[in-house]
C-alpha cells in the first residue's frame, strides 16, 4: 500500500443521501458532494421532466443571505445587474466578474425583507463567499444559509403538483417566471421560486434541511413526480441553453463571450459603468467579443464533448465544446462552443475534431428546446 | 464456449470465429447508449487494443477486443439501434466478429463462473 495517494478531498453528504440511496439512485461525487447521477436512468428522467415533474436534489449549492446598510450600492460594485431595480419577491440572473470582466460565477439573487438572497454555484461556493466577503465592508453580513437544503421542481406538471401542498398570504399563482415568495409546505417554511435550471416551468424550494426528507417524500409521492438525478440535469439545460459554471463560463470568458449580453443590459448600470470589468465589457457590448458561445447541431448520432476542438477552414484549432452530448428530446447530439466571432453566424458549417475524428456540425439558434416559462403579463 | 475480460467484454468462440459484446454488467453501468462505433470487416485487431467505441447519454467509453484476429463482421444493426446494447448485450446487442489469429489467448480470460464471481467483487 502506498500512503501518499490518498490525498482526495473527503466528499460531503446532502441532507437527502440516504433517500437518495434508497430510491436507487447511483452516487458519484459532484462539486465535493456525493449526488445522484440517476435513478432509472438518464434518458428516461430527462423525457419525464420534458412531459410530467421532476424533483431534482440542488442543496450542494450555495444559499447566502446578505444583509446590512448600503448593500445594494455594495453589491453593485460586484455585479453588473440592477440591485436596485428588484422589488420585494423579484429574481434575477447575474454575474460575479473580476475586475478583467472574467465570470467568477453566475448566479440568482431575490430581494427578501431583510436582504438580498443569493444562490451561487456548488462548486465554487466557498470562494464566492470568500469573494464577497473580501469585496463587501463589514458592515454587510454575509449569512452561508448551509442548514437548508434545495428542492427543484421542474416540468410541465410541477405547477398542479406544487398547489396541492403549499398555502401561503396568496396563492402559488401569484408566482411568475423569476418571482418567489413564502410559502408554506408539508408544514415548513418554504422560500419559493418559479425558476430552475431545466427550460421548463418549475419552482425552486428553499427548505430547512431537517425537514428536506419530509417535502422530498411528500412531492415524489405523487403520480405525476419522480426524482431525477444530475445526468438528466446536464441534458436538459444543454437543450435548454442554460450554461455551467466551470465548463461552459470561466475566469477567462466574459458576460458577451458567453452570449449573455442580457445579463449586462441595464441602462443606468452601463452608464454609470462601475462595476469589475465594465470597461471592456461595455466595449465588447459595442464592437462584440472576439470569441463566442454558440449552439452545435452535430451531424450523425456520435455526441461530441467537452474538450473537442473547433476547426477553421484550414483545419487550424480555433475553439473549443464546452458541453457537449445527447440531447434526449431531438434524438441527436448537440453542443456548445466557443467560436471566433466571424463563425458565430446561424447556419455556418463547422468541423469539430474529437480524439481525431472529425464531424461536421452547423451553428444553430438556442434554446435547442424551447422554454416553456410562464411569464406574467406585464 | 463464452470467455470473458475484466474490462467487461465477451468473446464467443466457434471454432476459429470469436464474436465480441459487452456484459450486461457493463451496459447497466454506462447507461443509455446512444452510439456505437464498430470496427469494419478486414481490420486487424491486437489482444486489449481498442477495438469499438460505446458512448452512453453521460460519457464515451473504449471497447478492448478480448483477443487478437481479423474482424470479418460489425454488427451494422447497432449504427441505427445502438439502444439494442442496453436491451440485450449478450445476443443481439453483440459488437463484431472475428478469425482468431492465437486461440491461446483465451487461456488468459474468465469462464462464465469467474466472471461472476469478479463481478460479485465489485
Amino acid at each position: 500500500m502506498s500512503d501518499e495517494a490518498e490525498t482526495e478531498i473527503e466528499l460531503q453528504t446532502l441532507p437527502l443521501d440516504a433517500w437518495h440511496r434508497a430510491r436507487g439512485g447511483r452516487m458519484v461525487p459532484f462539486a465535493g458532494y456525493h449526488m445522484p447521477v440517476q435513478y432509472e436512468g438518464i434518458m428516461a428522467e430527462h423525457l419525464w421532466v420534458r412531459d410530467s415533474a421532476g424533483l431534482f436534489d440542488v442543496s450542494h449549492m450555495g444559499q447566502l443571505l446578505l444583509s446590512g446598510d448600503n448593500l445594494d450600492d455594495e453589491l453593485e460594485k460586484l455585479i453588473p445587474a440592477d440591485v436596485k431595480g428588484v422589488a420585494l419577491g423579484q429574481q434575477k440572473y447575474s454575474l460575479l466578474l473580476a475586475e478583467n470582466g472574467g465570470i467568477l460565477d453566475d448566479l440568482m439573487f431575490s430581494r427578501w425583507p431583510g436582504g438580498i438572497y443569493m444562490v451561487v454555484n456548488g462548486a465554487v461556493k466557498y470562494e464566492d463567499i470568500a469573494h464577497l466577503r473580501e469585496h463587501l465592508p463589514d458592515e454587510i453580513t454575509i449569512n452561508h444559509l448551509d442548514d437548508r437544503a434545495l428542492l427543484a421542481l421542474q416540468g410541465p406538471k410541477a405547477f398542479d403538483v406544487l398547489k396541492r401542498h403549499v398555502t401561503g398570504d396568496y396563492p402559488l399563482d401569484v408566482l411568475v417566471f423569476m418571482k418567489g415568495g413564502r410559502f408554506e409546505i408539508a408544514g415548513v417554511d418554504a422560500y419559493i421560486s418559479r425558476s430552475g435550471y431545466t427550460g421548463e416551468d418549475g419552482f425552486e424550494i428553499s427548505i430547512p434541511a431537517d425537514a428536506a426528507e419530509k417535502v422530498a417524500d411528500l412531492l415524489c409521492a405523487e403520480p405525476e413526480v419522480k426524482p431525477i438525478g444530475l445526468g438528466a440535469r446536464d441534458s436538459l439545460r444543454l437543450e435548454a441553453d442554460l450554461p455551467l459554471y466551470g465548463h461552459d463560463l470561466d475566469p477567462e470568458t466574459t458576460p458577451l463571450m458567453a452570449a449573455l449580453g442580457f445579463a449586462v443590459a441595464s441602462k443606468r448600470r452601463r452608464e454609470e459603468a462601475n462595476y469589475p470589468g465594465a470597461a471592456r465589457i461595455l466595449a465588447e457590448r459595442e464592437q462584440g467579443p472576439v470569441v463566442k458561445r454558440v449552439g452545435l447541431l452535430v451531424e450523425g448520432r456520435q455526441p461530441v464533448r467537452e474538450g473537442a476542438a473547433v476547426l477553421d477552414a484550414d483545419g487550424s484549432d480555433v475553439g473549443k465544446v464546452t458541453s457537449g452530448g445527447f440531447a434526449p428530446t431531438l434524438g441527436a447530439p448537440i453542443a456548445m462552443a466557443y467560436v471566433p466571432a466571424a463563425m458565430a453566424e446561424v447556419g455556418t458549417r463547422i468541423q469539430l475534431n474529437q480524439r481525431g475524428k472529425v464531424h461536421e456540425a452547423t451553428v444553430t439558434a438556442m434554446p435547442f428546446v424551447p422554454h416553456r416559462y410562464v411569464r406574467g403579463s406585464k | 464456449m463464452r470467455y470473458f475480460t475484466e474490462d467487461h467484454e465477451w468473446v464467443d468462440v466457434d471454432g476459429d470465429i470469436g464474436t465480441v459484446g459487452i456484459t450486461d454488467y457493463a451496459q447497466g453501468q454506462l447507461g443509455d447508449i446512444v452510439f456505437v462505433d464498430v470496427p469494419e470487416e478486414g481490420k486487424t485487431v491486437t489482444k486489449g487494443d481498442e477495438a469499438a467505441v460505446v458512448e452512453s447519454v453521460k460519457a464515451a467509453s473504449d471497447v478492448y477486443s478480448p483477443v487478437s484476429g481479423t474482424v470479418i463482421e460489425g454488427n451494422a444493426d447497432l449504427a441505427d439501434n445502438p439502444g439494442l446494447v442496453n436491451e440485450d448485450a449478450d445476443g443481439e446487442g453483440w459488437f463484431f466478429k472475428l478469425t482468431l489469429s492465437d486461440p491461446d489467448e483465451l487461456k488468459d480470460l474468465m469462464d462464465e463462473a469467474k466472471y461472476e464471481a469478479f463481478v460479485a467483487k465489485l
